[in-house]
């Protein structure tokens, strides 16, 4: 678990790590991660040269792969800005796992500053920006889903929920197990397949258990996993990721 | 070499080195602070919330609730020490008793069968109480062996209430068990008990069904 | 007696059968579900994280000294009259035990839980010697009746329910068929309290070995581990080396955290340590007390600091628990001793990456063990750097590194590194994969199975914000 942070005051430039599969599957979600910072009167600088931040790579072992990766991300955050990140996943990738990818490297130092600079979206808005919102749309129940890294590997269990709260015709309800895993786990998905399957049902069961329309998520591969699964089965329920959820109700 | 010199041999001569031990602060397992009162209390919670049964009573009438205890529960057969005061001052009180005693001084071989099947229960000293956990902890001697705590289906065991210690780490401590242990030092809280089968609790698998403390107070409570 | 067999190599299809079977599904995420509410509430008044410090504090420290702890708890239990042997592997630690069986005559064992004997296939051992060996914990029982190996650490029948179980003992030993848990108790107790008696020789696992004194402790409810210890005239007591302590004063912690970890329970019925075996003058208690010290692999895993972490273990199962992996295919799927997240990171060193190769894989890296860990043992680390092993990009100190490795899977990564390092080769190929999207394949492999492809967005981010900038600029 990540110890408590000490948040810096609300800084006039950011830099945008959108990801890997924003970049490719969600990019409206990433530009509503920048407009809802932009609307805060925050600059937001998008380094052209990102491309990924390595994760896939790393988690499935290929340890070189993903420092070379990885070490090219490191050089397009030069500035002292937050570097704010859509996504639990690869924020924590960054935040936690860049440090011991470099370590004894060349790169340490860097590594390590720019990993204190990284923060999950969510986390920069309710703990920085200290975000207020203008809820626009219909009233509506919603379900929130944490993705596990950003839960438990960023400790950042409440930040969506926070924010989803301070939207004043949205109910928030709780799903069963709102903590348990949907299965997605980057190529987990793929080698066991199966497993992942019973356990992205359940998921969409739960969500669906609810009897709201929409759910939101704080990372895209959550979103990939749950959304394909409902689709797959022909489901009403319709998840987004909770940049665009914002966005969306408040513009 | 032998299988020890070798293992031994692989962990000096460690691939990355040798390791640093880092220093423990025991803090958070003691200085409870609690009163007479609020050990009492907890220890009385914890022990029922696994079936445990306490019975208060006083150091000069409790073998009047013993008595009462083993016939509200049909004990015919007891087995216990002698030495002990506890022992002894139980078989004064149930000498002229229907309640057959049972002589637990002896070696296991000789009575093993009768303990093992006809014995109704067994009546024990402590040597305290931990409060955070509702636990008995019992150092068993030749006077009141290992098995009279375990075999019959109830375990009567007598408790001093100003033995209550707060955590078993507090015990530890202040008994100096590291300085001598005896060949078999237990804890116990409550009666034995699984959940192997679906979760559901079932008391008195192996070792006794049932557990009462008699809590022996200084003084008659009003 | 044969006992159904499962493989690490046969992950797959053994995950496969349970995913499908619903009475397994539903013994274990009724059982899994209420072990995790169990555990919350118990340390509810707790500061969990400062006793999670203290007791990954007391594990390091131990394995800090390890060398020195095990020659001195070797000397203080030999000064305390209990006998210690030292075995490589399990295969050592068998021939031990049934050597000391038979230099007793010794026919039948009884058993108390004991996982390291599981691992070493000690039944299966001494049975080919002519020696029964029965298990007395009650789960472990009727596993063993039922032809099994536990799929649980903490609670070897779970993936059984009350009416399997009723089957099972009507079966073998002639019991009524019922639903009432407390009939079934009493039978197997009546059933194993003979074989107490009988018994020539009690076998136990160790919770706790504590250097300074000599002392080995077992935690357990039934009393079954109290039998086994003190009614037979040997006792014989196997451990991996990795459980030493120090002091006993670094027991107490270490108890809370197992009790409260593994069933959610404040404390166990019993806490039983044992400094020797019957002195002149004590009326009962073992003749003997033997402790078999087992390395099988853990010298080897300790060499490493990283994979260090691993021998922190106090076996208590929470990672189990909390793993959702492991709550949908059961233990018996992993097909080893230990199941589960902590499996997947100890036994590959004791079978090997050739034999263990999907079980570092089969887990999303929810973090869900790592945070439950009473020694905080970083699992999740623990299975990408077996990960790393496997693909041949760790350090190569696990049996079996790089077995997974292969041309196809290493172009594939070496590709995608290329294409993640040259910036503008990236922004090109999302370009591409926008404009072919109607080409995307409905079907990719296992992932449609299951769910909708998802197609690459016609514009990437990279184009969105380079027309989002543009917006901007004209309005101002």
């Amino acid at each position: 678990m990540t110890p408590v942070k000490l948040y810096p005051p609300k800084s006039d430039k950011v830099y945008f790590f959108g990801t890997c599969l924003v970049d490719t599957f969600y990019p409206e979600a990433g530009l509503d991660g920048i407009r809802l910072l932009e609307r805060e009167g925050i600059e937001v600088l998008y380094p052209e040269d990102q491309t990924c931040c390595g994760q896939p790579a790393y988690t499935s072992g290929y340890q070189s792969e993903a420092r070379a990766v990885a070490a090219a991300q490191l050089r397009l955050f030069p500035e002292p800005w937050p570097i704010i990140v859509p996504s639990g996943s690869c924020g924590g990738m960054m935040r936690t796992h860049y440090p011991q990818l470099f370590s004894g490297s060349e790169q340490e130092v860097l590594a390590g500053e720019v990993a204190s600079r990284v923060y999950e979206l969510t986390e920069y808005l309710v703990h920085v920006c200290q975000l207020r919102l203008e809820d626009r749309g219909q009233p509506e129940k919603v379900v929130m889903h944490t993705s596990c890294s950003a839960r438990r590997e960023m400790g950042l269990g409440e930040t969506g929920p926070m924010l989803l709260a301070r939207l004043g015709q949205v109910e928030l309800v709780e799903q069963e197990r709102a903590a348990e895993c949907c299965g997605f786990g980057g190529t987990f998905a793929v080698r066991h397949p199966e497993v992942s399957a019973a356990m992205v049902e359940d998921k969409t069961l739960a969500i669906e258990a609810t009897g709201a329309g929409h759910f939101v998520t704080s990372d895209c591969g959550c979103l990939m996993n749950i959304n394909g699964r409902f689709d797959h089965q022909n489901k009403a329920v319709k998840g987004e990721h909770i940049a665009s959820y914002l966005w969306r109700r408040t513009s | 070499m032998s299988a020890r010199d070798n293992i031994l041999k692989r962990l000096r001569e460690r691939t990355d080195g040798p390791l640093t031990a880092p220093d423990s602060d025991f803090a958070v397992v003691t200085g409870r602070g609690w009163s007479a009162q609020e050990r009492l209390e907890r220890f009385e919670r914890w022990i029922s919330s696994v079936h445990g049964e306490v019975i208060h009573t006083s150091r000069g009438n409790w073998t009047v609730d013993l008595a009462k205890l083993l016939k509200a529960k049909g004990v015919r057969r007891l087995a216990l020490g002698r030495e002990h005061p506890v022992a002894a001052e139980a078989r004064a009180a149930l000498a002229e008793g229907e309640v057959t005693l049972i002589d637990a001084d002896r070696d296991v071989e000789e009575w093993q069968q009768e303990q093992f099947a006809s014995t109704d229960a067994g009546l024990t000293s402590t040597r305290g109480g931990i409060a955070e956990t509702g636990s008995l902890w019992l150092w068993p001697t030749p006077d009141e062996p290992r098995l009279i705590s375990l075999v019959p289906p109830i375990h009567i065991a007598v408790l001093d209430a100003d033995t209550l210690e707060d955590t078993f780490f507090d015990v530890i401590e202040a008994h100096g068990w590291a300085g001598g242990m005896p060949t078999n030092a237990l804890l116990i809280s409550g009666p034995s008990k699984t959940a192997d089968i679906e979760q559901t609790l079932a008391y008195g698998v192996h070792g006794p069904r049932e557990l009462i403390v008699l809590v022996r107070h200084a003084e008659e409570r009003p | 007696m044969s006992v159904e067999t499962y493989t690490p190599r046969a992950f797959h299809r053994q995950a496969h059968d349970a995913l499908g079977n619903p009475q397994i599904r539903g013994n274990f995420r009724k059982a899994m579900d209420g072990l995790m509410a169990k555990r919350r509430d118990v340390f509810s008044d707790w500061d969990l994280e400062t006793l999670r410090e203290l007791g990954a504090n007391i594990r390091l420290r131990a394995l800090a000294k390890l060398p020195n702890l095990l020659e001195q708890l070797e000397a203080n239990c030999e000064a305390n009259g209990i006998r210690v042997h030292w075995a490589e592997d399990g295969e050592e630690a068998c021939r031990i035990i049934r050597e000391l069986c038979e230099s007793h005559g010794a026919k039948s064992v009884i058993k108390g839980k004991s996982m390291v004997s599981e691992e070493m296939h000690l039944n299966a051992h001494l049975e080919a010697a002519g020696i029964e060996a029965l298990e007395s914990d009650l789960g472990e029982y009727l596993v063993q009746l039922n032809e099994q190996t536990p799929s649980h650490i903490i609670m070897p029948a779970i993936h059984l329910n009350t009416d399997e179980i009723s089957d099972i003992m009507h079966e073998k030993t002639g019991t009524e068929r019922t639903r009432d848990v407390d009939y079934m108790t009493a039978a197997a107790r009546a059933q194993l309290r003979e074989r107490f008696m009988n018994a020539d020789v009690g076998v136990s696992g160790v919770n706790f070995a504590v250097a300074e004194t000599g002392t080995l402790c077992l935690v357990e409810n039934e009393g079954n581990g109290r039998m086994t210890t003190t009614v037979p005239p040997v006792h014989i007591a196997v451990t991996g080396i990795e459980k030493v302590v120090e002091h006993l004063r670094d027991v107490p912690p270490l108890y809370a955290l197992l009790t409260r970890s593994a069933t959610g329970q404040h404390v166990t019925t019993y806490f039983n340590m044992i400094s020797g075996p019957r002195k002149a003058g004590q009326h009962d208690g073992p003749r003997e007390v033997h402790l078999v010290l087992v390395d099988s692999g853990r010298s080897r895993i300790y060499q490493d600091n990283e994979l260090l972490d691993t021998l922190r273990c106090i076996r208590c199962g929470a990672c189990m628990n909390h793993c959702p992996v492991y709550t949908r295919v059961g233990g018996h799927s992993y097909g080893t001793t230990y199941p589960g997240p902590i499996g997947s990171i100890l036994m590959p060193h004791m079978l090997g990456l050739e034999e263990t190769k999907d079980l570092p894989t089969a887990s999303s890296l929810c973090g869900a063990c790592g945070e439950v860990c009473p020694v905080k043992i970083p699992i999740p680390d623990l299975l990408v750097r077996l990960r790393r092993e496997a693909v041949g990009e760790g350090r190569g100190n696990v049996p079996g590194a790089g077995v997974k490795r292969t041309k196809k899977e290493v172009a594939a990564w070496k590709t995608w590194q290329w294409l993640a390092t040259h910036p503008s080769a990236w922004r090109g190929s999302l370009l591409m994969a926008g404009k072919l999207r109607a080409l995307t394949p409905s079907r990719l492999g296992p992932w449609t199975q299951y769910r909708t492809a998802l197609k690459p967005a016609k514009r990437s981010l990279h184009a969105l914000v380079k027309a989002h900038r543009r917006e901007g600029e004209d309005e101002s």
